[in-house]
């Protein structure tokens, strides 16, 4: 289509339905709010990556060349803070959760399309809390708040940055709270339960961490302002408090907080590589039943953060035994997923490469978490860069190539046009590789004993640094490449169509991008999900978008 | 050793404990290796073996995954990780229950955090600042308190740490197997400075740090600086059963620390170091049975390296027989100062706020 | 495409009088009212973790510390917290009327219940306003300023206090927000908005003040009633 000749009318759509930015910041459908999730999403994922940035540049020498210690300190806080409460958790449930859950039921909203919206603007107001201590200078707490530095000898704006996690909180609990419903009273005739696609047991296992976990953190952020601003204590010694009963109220809501972030995006690779198989995911049960084992067990493990922090050696053991408990159902996925890859069908489209490199790089992230449950070996290993390895292994290179993954594969369906192939594949390998030269080096470094949160290190750590801010550098460029193809793609790519990568979800079946009422008639679903037999597919119809 | 070190691949192990978490590490490596390369394996043979080639229809593979065999790899795959993870978890808290539990007859050092340095105290007297020296293949337990927040004190090369806390006394101990000096790093975020709450310990054979405890005197033992505190905050015009041994308003010391006390509540607590502290500065929350809440509060009087030593003064009382201990020099090698300034640069350093008492 | 599902027939999706408006990606008039009430049942879970941390607390520094909780407790007033908690009730219990007043479809019943409701739910904060009065002229509110006359072990005494405007002062904000939303609602059963098939957010609302109220429940005894000798009674 050339730009002379005015376009053929497209039909109608979710994004053409209205215009004008009003028609936007009060829209009440899902697709909408999930985009506009996806811009204040990736902006913050932006900042947060500039921090990293800087990070990386400080530690490439073993001395404070670049900034001074309380701006360094400043710098790793808020990459935390953002990345963590403003892109991690909203990123894939907001996202493509937002999008993709009523489709994939057969429904034309979530059960509360206003709360929805409130969601968003709640989560704006969270990050424009944030954004005002970035711009005011910042907070030096870590992202984990610990007091009585929190509370009593931080310099920076601790009350202004809990408050934008407090809120931002409501945010995710209100999400939740709309999945759980949607779920449980949306589904399109015949789609029972066992159904369902994997996404969606995927989110319903977040939610349920969502609605039950973030008040406990709202709450424990809400005694730290207490605290913190009007003196009132409850965790600082001085006041007569004790500062581990906030250690405990903080990881009983952080640790869940890793399931949030890292269930989403196992729900988007059971999706991925079950369509680039062909071939129904192995142990649909297994999978979907673990999702729900790790919600329930994820509530239990809080205390592994507390093994050297005074916790009685007794709990220290429950905690430990729970631990290795929780990594069963990861591990249950893992061989799943390869087993789904076994006499299938393997096509390796950009979005099956993410999941490839997603399912090496969280077999990593899972297995040295193992390390670390290891009460005998996390005594050396934990505040180190081994922890910081092990959590982006898991963050990083689990939830978040799940999350390009999840992009990748359902571009097309949310703009209706494909991104240039090549292109994806050269990102995907290029963040791959990227991403373990950045962090593999600091499993060594962590057991070397270089500690986490160091400004300057001493001198024989430094090889290792280097390695990785250098490896940073490739993964930059990792992230970078696809924001550009896939703004390009946009106005410029090719029409997609509604499924161009024979997949078998009900959100393929309708037109690309999807209607505002998502189908033109409600479907009834007949068959067990991923019945890819049902598909009268030929090779044509497969790739005919390449 | 610290020095003409540019690259390593692994920390130094110095410390009894430190070959047992290297063993059982290497072994997690192992299996985390297998697995890893298990799994890349069988994604990439499987996505280059069952490829899709260009213009073949796309093979669809019915299969029940509900049948036996498909059960029986389901236990399999969640079998085989349940019995490794077991082991580890047996391996690794059988690991830290050595780490834990300091053996009885370790020789005590006293450790004191502060944004951002380390002060240390040697029961005999000695005191350093970011410093730690103490001789080679004995055990020693350290008692940590924290003036501000939370620290934690961390020696890679030993594989142990523990955090520091304000407010109460927490434990870690090692025995040094290499003599050497090591890092000390405080590993738990801190605030501004945090990067450079970092020290050496060395480790020196037992007649070198003989000889350096004995250069570092001229105050006397803990225990004597403790009683130096305990008079000059006139705690014995009321506790002065040490002398008399009978007192109406308050409670003899004397074999107070280890004992187990009567509360007025009725309830029992052991008499630690945790339990002197807090009656220490906060009195009125554990009154012994028989006495009144008399004594005023100590909170703001005395630093937290005071308090360690008024412990070690009031331990120092001994045994419940009313023998005192009168502050019996202990057994301090005199040796030639000289020597001793070569083993031990920068130490036994006057403190801020020296003597204990808060300014 | 679709050669698995089949057709359903377009939901009779059209709004019945007097069932209130049928929101367009509804089937119908119960998959509506279903999703409310699990929708509000899933609040009041997140409601229950909010208030856990806060119970978790108390119930350790208690443990840790009673001497000093049995102390500071004596200093809240039990006869205004017993006033309260029978206030409170009795809100409970015409909000309760007020919902059965609703499902009848009477309209000046259900407005008087709303009010009665809004008057004792406005009383209760009133008390508490005075509680908190009360308290910030004898400084017992922790922080800078905090004095406790007779209280036995001044480091400890504070946590209860915080502890007591932690909860209640969170609880009271709920209590605030349900005033707001009582006002709401009445404006709107006046208008004749409700009807006895279609009362939702009357039922939805009635949930959310019993919830507030059994959490006053477990509030009253805890910080009133608990470590009371007959002696401090009276």
């Amino acid at each position: 289509m050339t730009t002379a000749t005015p376009p053929v009318k497209e039909p109608k759509n979710y994004l053409n339905a209205e215009h004008g930015l009003r028609s936007w910041l009060l829209t009440q459908d899902h697709k909408r709010i999930a985009i506009l999730y996806l811009i204040a999403v990736s902006a913050f994922f932006v900042v947060g990556g500039l921090m990293a940035v800087l990070i990386r540049l400080e530690l490439a020498t073993p001395a404070g060349d670049l900034m001074d210690s309380n701006t360094y300190n400043k710098v790793f806080t808020m990459h935390g803070v953002i990345m963590i409460f403003f892109f991690l958790i909203p990123s894939i449930p907001a996202i493509l959760g937002n999008f993709l859950l009523p489709l994939m039921i057969g429904a034309k909203d979530l059960a509360f399309p206003r709360i929805n919206l409130i969601s968003w603007y709640v989560y704006m107001l969270g990050g424009t809390f944030g954004v005002i201590v970035l711009l005011s200078g910042g907070v030096d707490t870590g992202w984990t708040f610990y007091t009585p530095f929190s509370s009593s000898y931080s310099n920076g704006y601790v009350v202004l940055t809990a408050l934008a996690a407090f809120i931002n909180g409501f945010s995710s609990i209100l999400t939740g709270l709309n999945f759980i419903v949607t779920v449980h009273r949306m589904r399109a005739p015949g789609l029972t339960w066992f159904r369902l696609p994997l996404f969606v047991w995927a989110h319903y296992s977040t939610s349920v961490i969502m609605i039950l976990g973030t008040p406990v953190i709202a709450v424990t952020l809400f005694l730290l302002m207490l605290e913190r601003g009007l003196h009132i204590g409850f965790f600082d010694p001085a006041y007569g408090g004790d500062p581990v009963l906030f250690q405990h109220l903080f990881w009983f809501y952080s640790h869940p907080a890793v399931y949030i972030m890292i269930l989403p995006s196992m729900g988007v690779i059971s999706e991925v590589i079950s369509t680039f198989s062909s071939k129904k995911p192995f142990g649909y049960t297994f999978i979907a039943f673990s999702s729900v084992a790790i919600a329930v067990f994820g509530f239990l493990v809080w205390g592994h953060h507390l093994y050297v922090s005074s916790q009685s050696a007794y709990a220290g053991m429950v905690f430990s035994i729970l631990s290795y408990i929780v990594a069963i159902p990861s591990a249950i996925k893992v061989f799943n997923w390869a087993a789904t890859m076994y006499k299938g069908s393997v096509r390796l489209e950009a979005p099956m490469l993410y999941a490839i490199g997603f399912i090496g790089l969280f077999t990593v992230g899972g297995l040295t978490g193992l390390f670390l449950a290891a009460m005998g070996l996390d005594v050396h290993l934990t505040d180190t860069y081994f922890v910081i390895a092990h959590f982006h292994y898991v963050m990083v290179g689990g939830a978040i190539m799940g999350y390009q993954a999840g992009i990748h594969f359902w571009w097309p369906k949310i703009v209706g046009r494909m991104y240039p192939r090549a292109w994806a594949t050269v990102a995907a390998i290029l963040t791959f590789v990227g991403f373990n030269l950045t962090f593999f080096p600091q499993f060594i470094l962590g057991y070397l004993g270089m500690p986490r949160r160091y400004h300057v290190y001493p001198p024989e750590f430094q090889v290792f640094n280097v390695l990785s801010s250098a490896g940073a550098s490739v993964l930059g460029l990792g992230y970078l490449i696809p924001a550009i193809y896939l703004i390009w793609s946009i106005k410029n790519g090719e029409p997609a169509g509604a499924n161009p990568w024979g997949a078998t979800g009900l959100e393929w079946q309708t037109s690309s991008p999807p209607p505002t009422e998502n189908f033109e008639v409600t479907p009834v679903v007949t068959t067990e999900a991923y019945d890819y037999t049902a598909l009268t597919l030929t090779t044509q119809e497969v790739t005919h978008v390449g | 050793m610290l020095e003409a070190k540019s690259f390593e691949l692994f920390p130094e192990a110095a410390s009894s404990i430190a070959g047992h978490v290297d063993a059982f590490y290497a072994f997690m490596v192992l299996v985390s290796a297998f697995f890893s390369l298990l799994i890349a394996f069988l994604v990439v043979y499987f996505a280059y073996k069952y490829r899709h080639r260009p213009g073949e229809n796309i093979v669809y593979a019915p299969y029940d995954d509900h049948s036996l065999s498909a059960m029986l790899l389901e236990v399999v795959w969640t079998a085989i990780p349940l019995g490794l993870s077991m082991i580890m978890f047996v391996w690794g808290i059988s690991i830290y229950f050595t780490e834990a539990r300091p053996p009885v007859d370790s020789m005590e050092i006293f450790v004191t955090g502060k944004q951002w340095m380390w002060k240390i105290q040697h029961m005999e007297g000695a005191r350093e600042i970011n410093e730690l020296h103490i001789p080679v293949n004995r055990n020693v337990k350290l008692t940590m308190t924290s003036e501000d927040v939370i620290h934690d004190f961390f020696i890679p090369a030993f594989r142990t740490k523990a955090d520091v806390l304000p407010g109460r006394y927490t434990t870690e101990w090692f025995r040094a197997t290499k003599v050497g000096s090591y890092h000390i790093f405080c590993a738990e975020y801190c605030g501004t400075k945090h990067s450079g709450m970092i020290g050496t310990v060395t480790v020196m054979t037992e007649s070198a740090y003989n000889t350096w405890l004995g250069a570092g005197g001229g105050e006397g033992s803990m225990a004597e600086q403790g009683q130096a505190l305990f008079n000059q905050l006139g705690c014995g015009n009321c506790h002065a059963s040490i002398v008399n041994n009978q007192n109406g308003r308050c409670p003899n010391l004397v074999g107070l620390f280890g004992s187990t006390v009567e509360l007025k509540d009725g309830k029992q607590v052991k008499a630690d170091a945790s339990y002197i502290r807090e009656s220490v500065l906060y009195p009125q929350s554990k009154i012994v049975a028989g006495f009144d809440d008399y004594m005023p509060t100590f909170k703001g009087l005395i630093t937290e390296d005071g308090m360690l030593k008024l412990i070690e003064y009031i331990r120092s009382l001994g045994a419940k027989n009313g023998v005192i201990n009168q502050a019996t020099p202990l057994p301090v090698q005199t040796a030639d100062p000289a020597k001793a300034a070569i083993s031990k640069p920068g130490v036994a350093l006057p403190l801020p706020g020296s003597g204990g008492v808060a300014r | 495409m679709a050669s698995h599902t089949a057709v359903a027939t377009k939901a009779a999706a059209h709004s019945h009088p007097g069932y209130g408006e049928l929101r367009h990606h509804f089937e119908s008039h119960e998959q509506q009212k279903d999703s409310a009430t699990i929708g509000m049942w899933v609040f009041l879970l997140t409601e229950l973790m909010f208030f856990g941390g806060l119970f978790l607390a108390y119930f350790i520094y208690r443990q840790w510390y009673p001497e000093a909780f049995a102390s500071a407790s004596n200093k809240t007033d039990l006869w205004l917290g017993a006033f309260n908690t029978t206030v409170l009730i009795c809100s409970s219990l015409t909000m309760a009327l007020a919902v059965h007043a609703a499902s009848k479809g009477k309209r000046i019943l259900l407005v008087g219940f709303l009010v009665a409701t809004l008057l004792l739910g406005g009383a209760f904060l009133g008390v508490k306003a005075y509680e908190y009065h009360d308290k910030w002229v004898h400084h017992e509110i922790p922080g800078d300023h905090f004095e406790c006359e007779g209280c036995h072990d001044e480091v400890h005494t504070p946590l209860f206090f915080a502890l007591y405007f932690g909860m209640t002062g969170l609880h009271a904000s709920h209590m605030i927000i349900g005033f707001g939303v009582l006002l709401v609602l009445i404006w709107q059963a006046w208008s004749g908005k409700f009807t006895e098939k279609w009362y939702t957010p009357i039922e939805m609302f009635g949930l959310y003040w019993h919830f507030v109220d059994i959490v006053w429940i477990f509030l009253f005894p805890l910080l009133y009633l608990i470590d009371r000798t007959g002696r401090s009674l009276l």
